[in-house]
């Protein structure tokens, strides 16, 4: 129904430890404020802020650098219940950096990092 | 006839067993504790370092029935070695142990929607199952309503709602578990399941197919948690999260001595009293020795520390049980990340205030292995209960009692925080090595649940206290009784020659070993009597101060011997040497207990040997920058 948007490039899977040189994860760097999401097309729920709802529209799990064996995030996101249809909203934010994210998602909440959110699309509202 | 007759017998010869399953936070081990009350007890697995928890009870048909409590588990795609556990039971992979004869599966009502797949997964294992509806109340509470009939038709499953930290809905259970157990004994034995990982599309289909049961069966899903929202708002707040919990923790130590300070002295009371009983009971000779100063000493001298770690363990039941410990987590993740570790792994190191072994064998519902190897290694370098004595020992001969900060903080109180400062800061530092080298790799990705805020239940507690209690006294009981055996035959053997001048302990194995150490110890300014008093004090910390005791030839015991030694050292040791003896203490792996634990969880030899060398290595270098420089800086 909805095709995944087109992200950024994912760069090479490698250590997602934040580092001072490159960030090897695409998405906004912690702390920043992302450019702000349009309400036609989908974003990432990695770039969303507290208070904003939206409606999960696919999972693309090659947005994120992980040490999961391909698939696996995705799986493990499902068995979480980011599935295509979940409402979720952004309750929490962490500290320093806005991250991690506390997401409430259909009925429970789930704590999460901004990076790994990048894999979740959404669409506003 | 009589073959026959053999094999249309049941193979019931062992009790009927039931597992009960469900995500983490679903209420499990309080049900678990409501169908088993205190007829619980904790075993291994075969060839599993996971402990099982096993309980009995009697059903309403008087049949009695073995009752498992599974590790909590999303799915039975196994991610950490506690849901491999719940997996391979559900799976019957255990050799010698068929799978449980029924399934009790616990599910938050709240919940439904998250919880159901686990449901429909297991239900194609093809066994009979149970689904406990529980949290009723919770659910009641907040407007979610669930039509059991309908929910029970639409799975296929029978269902009983259950509210398991009121007990509500357990005798519903038992008629149901015994339902279900005659419906098997019909049935005959289970088929073999074939079970393979689900694929993400057969995910999707499981959620497809739970989000048209709960188009059946839920009337109203009710509101989200208003209380869990509002209190979290300060809880998890940029200003205040931090700031709280740094505060819940300094309270919780303090809490821990204060609290255990009344045990700690009966109970060294009632080791003295046996004691002497002992020693006036028995004649003189090696088996009084052995008894009163090699057993009861021995032992005594672990058990002591009881009080401390039930305190800090009914402080980290009580944070988990209410769901403040998965928010611990949520806070701390971006620092731990610092470092490279996993914002869970708080846990086993909180844990490991009291002692590093119950904190080692809390690093296995880390899922990534390179991480729960990390949390394992670093987890002895937090200041554990068993180096309190040494360093009280110390810091009373050594610093003043005086204030710094104009009167505001007590000098020999500072130290003591800075020891504690050291460990931490320590661990810290040899993660982020090893994350950097051995252990290097991103970090598994965070997707932790924060459970809705509730009451904990006073009796699941004490239930759980206990049970660590049971755990403690056993070890104490197996392998520190055979420890301090064999420590008391190092430090009692040879034994002196006749018109002997030295202390006792000087012409034992241990003191040889002591005198063979001494010459590889001076450089970082131990004396002959350290490397002596080190020889058993390597085994288990808590000796470190009866040996030390034992090397100056002082007779009493605990207070008392802490005041004279105190006084003992004071006038024979240099500052250097002391500050020295303090830095080892912080590195120095010396705890035969920790080490035996590793090996046991990381499977293998190796870990443990690299634990040693590590930890000995940063020890000697630590006590010998702290020898060299304060030597310099005093001129001592």
């Amino acid at each position: 129904m909805t095709a995944p948007v087109s992200g950024p490039i994912s760069g090479p899977a490698s250590a997602a430890v934040p580092s001072p040189v490159a960030r090897m994860t695409p998405g906004p760097a912690p702390g920043t404020s992302s450019d702000p999401p349009s309400a036609v097309e989908g974003c990432r729920l990695g770039a969303l802020r507290k208070g904003q709802r939206a409606v999960v529209t696919g999972l693309d799990e090659s947005a994120v650098a992980t040490p999961l064996p391909p698939g696996e995030l995705e799986r493990r996101m499902i068995e979480m219940g980011l599935i295509e249809g979940a409402r979720v909203e952004i309750l929490h934010e962490g500290f320093p950096g806005s991250d991690p994210l506390a997401v409430r998602i259909n009925d429970h909440t789930l704590a999460m990092r901004r990076a790994e959110a990048h894999a979740v699309l959404v669409t506003l509202g | 006839m009589s073959n026959s007759a053999v094999l249309a017998a049941p193979v019931l010869a062992s009790l009927p067993r039931i597992a009960l399953v469900g995500n983490p936070n679903c209420g499990k081990t309080a049900l678990f504790n409501a169908l088993t009350g205190a007829r619980q007890k904790v075993a291994n697995y075969p060839g599993v370092t996971v402990e099982r928890k096993v309980g009995e009870l009697l059903s309403p048909a008087g049949a009695r029935v073995q009752v498992m409590d599974l590790p909590g588990t999303y799915s039975l795609r196994a991610r950490s070695p506690d849901e491999e556990v719940t997996r391979d039971v559900v799976l019957g992979r255990f050799e010698h142990e068929s799978p449980p004869d029924v399934m009790v599966c616990v599910a938050d009502a709240t919940n439904l929607r998250l919880h159901l797949r686990l449901v429909l997964e297991l239900k194609k294992l093809g066994r009979p199952i149970i689904l406990a509806l529980n949290m009723m109340d919770v659910a009641e509470a907040r407007g979610c309503r669930v039509d059991a009939a309908a929910l029970s038709a639409a799975l296929g499953v029978p269902v009983v709602p259950t509210v398991a930290i009121k007990r509500t809905g357990v005798v519903g259970l038992l008629d149901q578990i015994d339902r279900s157990m005659m419906v098997m004994v019909g049935d005959g034995p289970p088929a073999p399941c074939g079970w393979s990982e689900p694929s993400a599309r057969d995910l999707r289909a499981y959620h497809q197919e739970v989000e048209s049961i709960l188009a059946a069966a839920l009337r109203d899903a009710g509101k989200p948690s208003l209380a869990t929202q509002r209190i979290d708002a300060a809880l998890l707040h940029p200003a205040i999260g931090l700031p709280f919990l740094f505060l819940v923790l300094f309270l919780m130590f303090q809490a821990v001595f204060a609290w255990a300070a009344l045990p700690m002295d009966m109970i060294e009371g009632a080791l003295g009293w046996v004691q002497a009983a002992a020693g006036a009971a028995l004649p003189d000779g090696m088996l009084k020795s052995l008894i009163t100063d090699g057993i009861i000493a021995g032992v005594g001298s672990v058990v002591i520390f009881l009080p401390q770690i039930l305190v800090l363990f009914l402080f980290i039941l009580i944070l988990e049980s209410t769901g403040y410990m998965a928010r611990a987590a949520f806070l701390l993740d971006r620092l731990m990340g610092g470092v490279g570790l996993h914002g869970r792994a708080f846990i086993p190191l909180l844990s490991s205030f009291a002692c590093a072994v119950p904190g080692i064998m809390a690093a296995r519902t880390i899922e990534n292995r390179a991480d729960r190897l990390a949390t394992i290694m670093i987890a002895p370098l937090m200041t554990c209960s068993a180096r309190l004595p040494v360093y009280t020992l110390i810091i009373a001969a050594f610093v003043p009692e005086r204030t710094v900060a104009g009167g505001m903080i007590g000098l020999q109180g500072l130290v003591m925080f800075t020891l504690y400062a050291a460990g931490i800061l320590s661990a810290l530092a040899v993660a982020f090595v090893l994350k950097r080298t051995i252990f290097k790799g991103a970090r598994d990705p965070l997707l932790m649940e924060l459970p809705a805020y509730r009451l904990p239940s006073p009796r699941d507690i004490l239930i759980g206290l206990l049970e660590r209690a049971r755990i403690f006294l056993a070890r104490a009981g197996t392998v520190i009784f055979a420890i301090m055996i064999l420590l008391w035959f190092l430090g009692t053997f040879p034994g002196a020659p006749e018109g002997a001048t030295g202390p006792a302990i000087d012409y034992s194995f241990a003191g040889m070993l002591g005198h063979a150490l001494a010459p590889l110890l001076a450089p970082i300014g131990f004396t002959w009597q350290i490397a002596i008093a080190l020889v058993p004090g390597m085994a288990a910390r808590e000796v470190a101060v009866a040996a030390l005791g034992t090397v100056y030839a002082l007779s009493e015991t605990g207070d008392a011997l802490s005041g004279s030694l105190s006084g003992v050292l004071a006038a024979d040791w240099s500052l250097p040497t002391a500050l020295s003896l303090l830095a080892w203490f912080v590195f120095a792996p010396q705890c035969v207990s920790t080490l035996s634990v590793v090996k046991r969880e990381t499977n293998s030899w190796f870990w443990m040997l690299v634990m040693i060398a590590y930890m000995t290595l940063l020890a000697y270098g630590a006590a010998f920058v702290t020898f060299r420089v304060s030597s310099a800086l005093l001129g001592g």
